[in-house]
């Protein structure tokens, strides 16, 4: 019975139609493959240089600017449905209670453990350098050397 | 006795047939022994050895802790462990050595469990093949078995036959291959996207992805907090059942577990399915779904209706907005996630000392690979200011649609939902890695992430063999918190088809030592 409904599916039409009740979801889409947008949007060079600041990762290479790019189109798929009066949804668990522990201090006094991990210790302190110096803003060529 | 399931084993156990030592020196012998398969990145032998000595004390005085006591197990490198390095197989926390268990490590240490080790992953659970982890690609069991193999020398193959072997599907591909393999009796492995069950698919074993919130995430790795769920593989369902009855339960440590009092998983055998209503979602037939996979997929719905229960068509209609959706959301949290890596307290540190920002941005460059590294830049890109409503907020609102459709399916009177596990049965690396981790994880995830992002049960059982020998497992998706049912389901499904032992004689070696020659008992019949 649902075999006769799934051959019905596959030669529908895919895609098309919006609406709340959407049948833009109806039919196979292509799993992996790219049904790119029009226009495939460059990420602007400022852009990079923002991210890499606000990430403190590096692309460290055109290509990898590149698979932002795929993966920005990709999202952009996002915008074909209609979400009108659609509330977003944080957790699956918003229409539960959920609790926090009692601020009581139950453990703890392990200082020796937690100090173990960490590479640069003096005393009790975990060794940082220093904190007021911004990161260089990086040119071009330094923008795509290898990592 | 490597071969029989969790509750055999610990029948035998109870009765003194073999005693926890004997069985952990059996399961150590055959990790060396598989070695190649590269399923463990730890093998934490004098740890186990120590609990099995200790279990041995308990049940000579007839103490013993439960089911758990005794049993081998293993636990994927995301999950924090005291004392025994937990790498997630990145660089950036290469030798890095918790000082806590995390909740469900240690639920089941005090069950008595005998940990054998951490297992592979992709680096940081981000993949669906586990083979982008420092530590290598994981090989599927399965690539050495008979049933392969036999039907490989039908067709011309490679001078070199190891050449050619399979992925095992990720991201716990290290914990499917250990249970496939015999060297543990369960292993756990975590969930995000289908990290459990697309790996249990490819190896012939049970994935069961818990319902979000019924099981502490305090420990576990995190990527996504508001999709992660730890997952159970094992070889057949009634052991998932009886590690869930362990792991479940309200954690104080993890706010997101419901304070609900948890209910019994032991699992009825089902003798009647006519009350049953299965649900076929329409839009998981996909255009890339193998024509094997399919015709399986109808076997088992036509299975259902024969058997008296209805089976009928369902539509979850924004299906093809979900991967997108949960690429968004993921990259997103995982920025947010990743941020405490920062070399200061804990992993991975460069030596540069110039400023903290200098510091932080090499020590990150140094310690993540690619995957990694793309995804942080791709969820701080959703998350720019002029982004954030166009792509993250957008996508929270997809995905309240996605949630949605499921809550009207089971609404209107279906029980179960039953689609594929995977697009096809495992493939050889060679030909997994032609294209990059982003379009790999979009086509493994693609019947798994929907149940994540709206935090509903899951279990890919094996159904049968394709025609290359190799296994392909159906999911089965339940109402939230109904994971009872939704096994108890699963288990009727095994018992019906009774899918095959792999036989991996040929490369466990003398397997009368290991196996006892009771391959035969070998069933998933209880």
């Amino acid at each position: 019975m649902w075999a006769r409904a799934a051959r019905r599916v596959l030669r529908a039409p895919g895609g098309g139609g919006r609406g709340f009740a959407s049948k833009a979801g109806g039919g196979g889409v292509s799993a992996g493959g790219e049904k790119a947008p029009p226009e495939r949007g460059r990420v602007p060079g400022d852009v990079i240089e923002h991210l890499e600041r606000l990430a403190l990762v590096d692309f460290g290479s055109r290509e990898a600017v590149a698979r932002l790019e795929k993966a920005v189109a990709f999202a952009d798929r996002l915008r074909a449905v209609d979400t009108d009066g659609v509330q977003p949804m944080e957790s699956v668990l918003e229409d539960r209670c959920l609790y926090l522990r009692p601020d009581n201090v139950v453990e703890g006094n392990c200082v020796e453990e937690l100090l173990q991990n960490a590479h640069r210790v003096t005393e009790e302190y975990f060794v940082a350098p220093p904190g007021n110096i911004t990161l260089p803003k990086l040119d071009e060529q330094e923008l795509f050397s290898k990592s | 006795m490597l071969g029989r399931t969790l509750r055999e084993v610990s029948v035998a156990l109870k009765q003194g047939q073999i005693t926890p030592t004997e069985l952990c020196q059996k399961c150590l012998s055959l990790i060396k022994k598989t070695k190649f398969l590269n399923a463990y990145i730890t093998v934490s032998e004098e740890v186990a050895l120590k609990q099995a000595e200790e279990s041995e004390e308990r049940y000579k005085k007839g103490h013993s802790l439960g089911e758990l006591d005794g049993i081998p197990v293993a636990v994927k490198d995301n999950f924090s462990t005291t004392g025994i390095k937990t790498t997630c197989a990145s660089n950036m926390l290469k030798g890095y050595v918790p000082p806590y268990n995390a909740t469900v490590v240690q639920k089941l240490l005090d069950q008595g469990a005998l940990l054998m080790g951490k297992t592979n992953l992709d680096e940081f659970a981000m993949g669906s093949g586990s083979t982008d982890g420092v530590f290598g690609p994981v090989k599927n069991p399965w690539s050495y078995s008979k049933q392969y193999r036999e039907k490989r020398k039908q067709k011309p193959h490679d001078e070199n036959e190891d050449t050619n072997w399979l992925i095992t599907g990720g991201s716990s591909g290290g914990s499917a291959a250990a249970v496939s393999a015999f060297t543990c009796f369960a292993a756990l492995g975590s969930d995000t996207g289908g990290s459990t069950r697309n790996p249990a698919g490819l190896c012939g074993v049970v994935g069961l992805k818990p319902t979000y919130g019924l099981v502490s995430r305090y420990g576990l790795i995190p990527l996504v907090n508001s999709m992660d769920v730890p997952g159970i593989l094992t070889r057949c369902v009634d052991d998932a059942a009886t590690v869930l009855g362990v792991l479940a339960g309200h954690d104080c440590k993890d706010s997101t577990t419901v304070q609900d009092p948890v209910k019994s998983f032991i699992l009825p055998s089902l003798t009647d399915v006519s009350k049953l209503c299965i649900g076929i979602p329409k839009e998981y037939l996909v255009p890339e779904l193998s024509s094997e996979v399919q015709s399986l997929w109808s076997k088992a719905a036509k299975l259902f209706e024969s058997e008296g229960a209805k089976v009928i068509e369902v539509s979850l209609p924004h299906t093809s907005y979900s991967i997108v959706c949960y690429h968004v959301l993921c990259t997103s949290e995982v920025a947010s996630n990743m941020a405490r890596f920062d070399g200061l307290e804990y992993g991975h540190r460069c030596d540069i000392n110039v400023s903290t920002e200098a510091m932080y941005a090499a020590t990150r460059r140094e310690g993540f690979n690619d995957v990694v590294r793309g995804r942080i830049l791709s969820g701080n890109f959703f998350l720019l200011k002029e982004n954030y409503e166009n792509y993250f907020i957008k996508a929270q609102k997809v995905r309240r649609l996605i949630a949605n459709d499921f809550v009207n399916v089971f609404n209107s009177g279906v029980d179960v939902l039953l689609t594929p596990t995977t697009l096809s049965e495992a493939v050889p690396y060679v030909e997994f890695i032609k294209e990059d981790n982003r379009t790999r994880s979009a086509q493994g995830d693609i019947f798994t992430q929907a149940v994540n992002m709206a935090g509903l049960p899951a279990v890919s059982v094996p159904m049968a063999l394709s025609n290359q020998g190799l296994p392909i497992g159906l999911q089965f998706i339940g109402r939230a918190f109904c994971d009872q049912q939704l096994l108890t389901v699963a288990k009727w499904f095994e018992k019906q088809v009774q899918f095959p032992v792999i036989q991996l004689q040929e490369i466990i070696g003398d397997c009368s030592s290991v196996f006892e020659n009771d391959l035969a008992s070998v069933s998933v019949k209880q």
